[in-house]
């Protein structure tokens, strides 16, 4: 009883002095796509601190900049949901078209662009006034959504029509569409916005876009021994704010590939838990986060040593990963 | 039905085409040609073909196809074509003076070879229905790639299960038509390949008579019992029953109680209405929508085939028929199909590699190859005939 007390105070001790400090308390948040909850996690600890109800299905998930306010994509609920990141109150919700999957936000925080898999369309959603700004007809399946750094352009890729649409942010027309490999799920800008880096699922690849020219340059591909090929399906993708690294989630190979920002040479594969999805960086970008959803974990990996410190329950199935600053 | 959404699809194609000014469309032509051959009603109403069967996969297709046509100055026009057995040579061809190239083609066994050697090198065909081994092997045609799976694939999808299971004595009743006989020898290959035993054979003698009567099941209760009696000991019933005869009779009904499978229970398929893994809700969400039904294995064939031809437009933006065919059963072709991996065509026999659903009633059960079994090249090619078993020998006749 006594010890137990003492504990308590120690832990709200403990607590207080987090709050304190704000460096202490950046948070990481997990969206469960079969659990419908969103688990929170303590950026220094790792511990689990919260978990709450993420709506029917939850997938894409991302943060406005300031890191107060979450967005997640509740995929069967057809609408964006809305937290408080300190709080984690709901906040009204935003409407997304149907199924929403992925989205991104622009750089200034406004607007979402969401990406709708059922209907060939991306939305393009106000986040202050909650109205739908457009609706820009995409090839088939829209899935992976990524925003110049400067926000003049979002790019969507279509699953079936296996391309990388650029989507001009005034106009909403589409400027260019470059065909990439099978399945393309994810795209990611460099720092400067050179190059759009495309995962492509079946296919294998990460293709390499000069977005000057728009061409593929380059296709990084993966070989792991012991892996069969078809096994090895780049799905999430991240790259260090210096370029030098790119991190790539692997799905059922259950790796995280590590290619070099400038040769485009894989150097490492790490080996993370099961189906490993999403991926997103600490806010000081000294750690990378990955959901496995086949686990039900995620794993820590230090990103300048390329180590997998230690992986975390979540809840059941987490697919999308992302982690604020504290306020 | 089918039809009238291809016909709309066309319509807003050349929409497109004329609103887009002057800028060169190139036009991608096929046909879906199903053959039905007038036959006894299934033993489930829940069986019973839609009228478009097959042609609403194909509109979906084109549509999928249409849409990244959209962005490839590519339209995509399908011609749905609904013959007998007696008008079926004449359809093609009609088509083949058409001009069209692509046909994808629902038929029996015979009617696939008949219709794939009356175009000869003047057309591709997609064999989306016949699951025969024989078409794969004595009867292949170097101008028929096939996206039905094979009996050799179903009969070791399950096989694979079964074994993984360790339900490893089957007791194998097939019926009494042709293509049930050809079937059961499909699972006594996939039998031997894998390392099971039948350790009990029997004949289904189907004797006739109408499949709809008020009180069916009472007598079906009592004779199938009798008829699965004093079999040697096994561990599931294997049901080889192309004809649809009587394998939905069994479960339930068996003497012993054991599992079925094969062609009632457990069964071995390319699609399933309740298949939702690897982005496969998209698929079945986008086909509901457009056809108020559920899809049909047939449905996700013809699809199949018709998006083998949107790849082969999209990457080749090519209209030359040889680049196109070339590239379809070439080494750079790649069809994503909800499976998980890539789907490529096999070339000594023309039939396209793919996982298969082991589906029963409202869920997946399994999804075969199953871990562990391991091939050096790919492991989808541990299901169906492989490179050195392969009995065909015309594959290359279309490079003479």
């Amino acid at each position: 009883m006594t010890r137990s007390t003492a504990e308590l105070v120690t832990a709200a001790l403990a607590c207080a002095a987090l709050t304190a400090s704000p460096a202490f308390a950046d948070k990481i948040f997990v969206s469960n796509e079969k659990g419908n909850t969103i688990t929170v996690l303590d950026g220094t600890s790792f511990e689990v601190i919260h978990t709450f109800n993420g709506g029917q299905r939850p997938r894409g998930i991302t943060a406005s900049p300031d890191g107060k306010v979450l967005y997640v994509c509740a995929s069967d609920d057809d609408l964006v949901r809305v937290f408080d990141t300190e709080t984690y109150e709901e906040l009204p919700s935003l409407p997304s078209g149907p199924d929403p999957e992925l989205f991104v936000l622009h750089p200034s925080g406004n607007p979402l662009y969401i990406a709708n898999e059922d209907d060939n369309i991306v939305t393009v959603v106000d986040v202050e006034t909650r109205q739908v700004l457009a609706e820009v007809p995409v090839g088939v399946e829209p899935e992976g959504m990524g925003v110049h750094p400067d926000g003049s352009i979002v790019v969507n890729t279509s699953e079936t029509t296996n391309m990388a649409h650029m989507i001009d942010t005034t106009t909403f027309e589409i400027v260019a569409n470059v065909l990439v490999d099978s399945r393309p799920r994810f795209a990611q800008y460099d720092s400067d916005g050179s190059h759009l880096f495309v995962t492509a699922e079946i296919g294998g690849t990460v293709s390499v876009i000069d977005t000057a020219s728009n061409e593929v340059t380059h296709k990084i591909t993966f070989e792991v021994p012991g892996v069969l090929p078809e096994a090895l399906q780049p799905v999430g993708l991240r790259i260090t704010a210096d370029d030098a690294k790119i991190f790539v989630a692997l799905g059922p190979a259950n790796r995280v590939a590590v290619v070099n920002g400038e040769t485009y040479e894989v150097e490492e594969y790490l080996l993370v838990g099961q189906r490993v999805w999403q991926l997103a960086f600490s806010p000081d970008g000294k750690y990378l986060y990955t959901t496995n959803g086949n686990s039900n974990d995620i794993s820590i990996i230090d990103v300048a040593s390329n180590e997998v410190l230690k992986s975390v329950q979540v809840g059941q199935q987490p697919w999308g990963v992302v982690a604020t600053k504290s306020n | 039905m089918g039809k009238t959404g291809l016909r709309l699809a066309g319509a807003l194609l050349a929409t497109v085409a004329f609103c887009s000014q002057a800028q060169a469309q190139t036009e991608y032509r096929a046909a879906v040609l199903r053959v039905d051959t007038p036959g006894p009603m299934p033993i489930s109403r829940l069986d019973l073909p839609p009228d478009d069967l097959g042609f609403a996969g194909g509109a979906l297709a084109t549509a999928d196809n249409a849409t990244t046509g959209s962005f490839m100055k590519q339209t995509f026009v399908t011609e749905d074509v609904l013959a007998t057995p007696e008008t079926a040579e004449a359809e093609m061809q009609r088509l083949l003076d058409g001009g069209i190239r692509f046909v994808v083609v629902l038929a029996d066994e015979a009617m696939t070879v008949r219709l794939a050697d009356l175009a000869g090198d003047r057309a591709l065909l997609f064999n989306a229905g016949a699951s025969g081994d024989v078409l794969r092997n004595a009867d292949c045609r170097a101008n028929l790639l096939h996206t039905a799976p094979s009996d050799a694939m179903l009969a070791d999808a399950l096989a694979q299960f079964l074994i993984w299971k360790r339900w490893d004595e089957w007791f194998l009743i097939e019926g009494s038509h042709p293509e049930d006989t050809a079937l059961a020898e499909a699972y006594r290959r996939a039998a031997k390949k894998f390392g099971a035993k039948i350790v009990e054979e029997r004949v289904f003698e189907d004797t006739g008579g109408a499949r709809r009567t008020d009180s069916g099941h009472v007598q079906v209760q009592a004779q199938m019992p009798v008829f699965t009696q004093r079999a040697k000991a096994h561990d599931v019933v294997v049901a080889a029953d192309h004809a649809g005869v009587f394998a939905a009779w069994l479960p339930f009904h068996t003497w012993e109680p054991r599992p079925v499978a094969g062609s009632g229970g457990l069964m071995p398929v390319s699609w399933h209405p309740a298949h939702e893994a690897w982005g496969a809700m998209q698929w079945q969400t986008r086909f509901e929508k457009q056809n108020n039904r559920h899809a049909r294995p047939e449905d996700y064939q013809v699809w199949m085939a018709l998006r083998s031809l949107g790849e082969a437009a999209t990457r080749t933006t090519s209209d030359d028929f040889d680049t196109l065919a070339g590239f379809i059963t070439g080494e750079k072709f790649e069809l994503a199909a909800f499976k998980g991996q890539k789907l490529t065509y096999r070339d000594w026999d023309g039939q396209l590699r793919q996982p298969v659903l082991l589906s029963m009633g409202p869920v997946t059960v399994s999804v075969s190859p199953q871990d562990g079994f391991l091939h050096q090249v790919s492991q989808l090619d541990t299901l169906g005939t492989d490179r050195g078993e392969t009995g065909c020998t015309r594959m290359t006749a279309r490079e003479d």
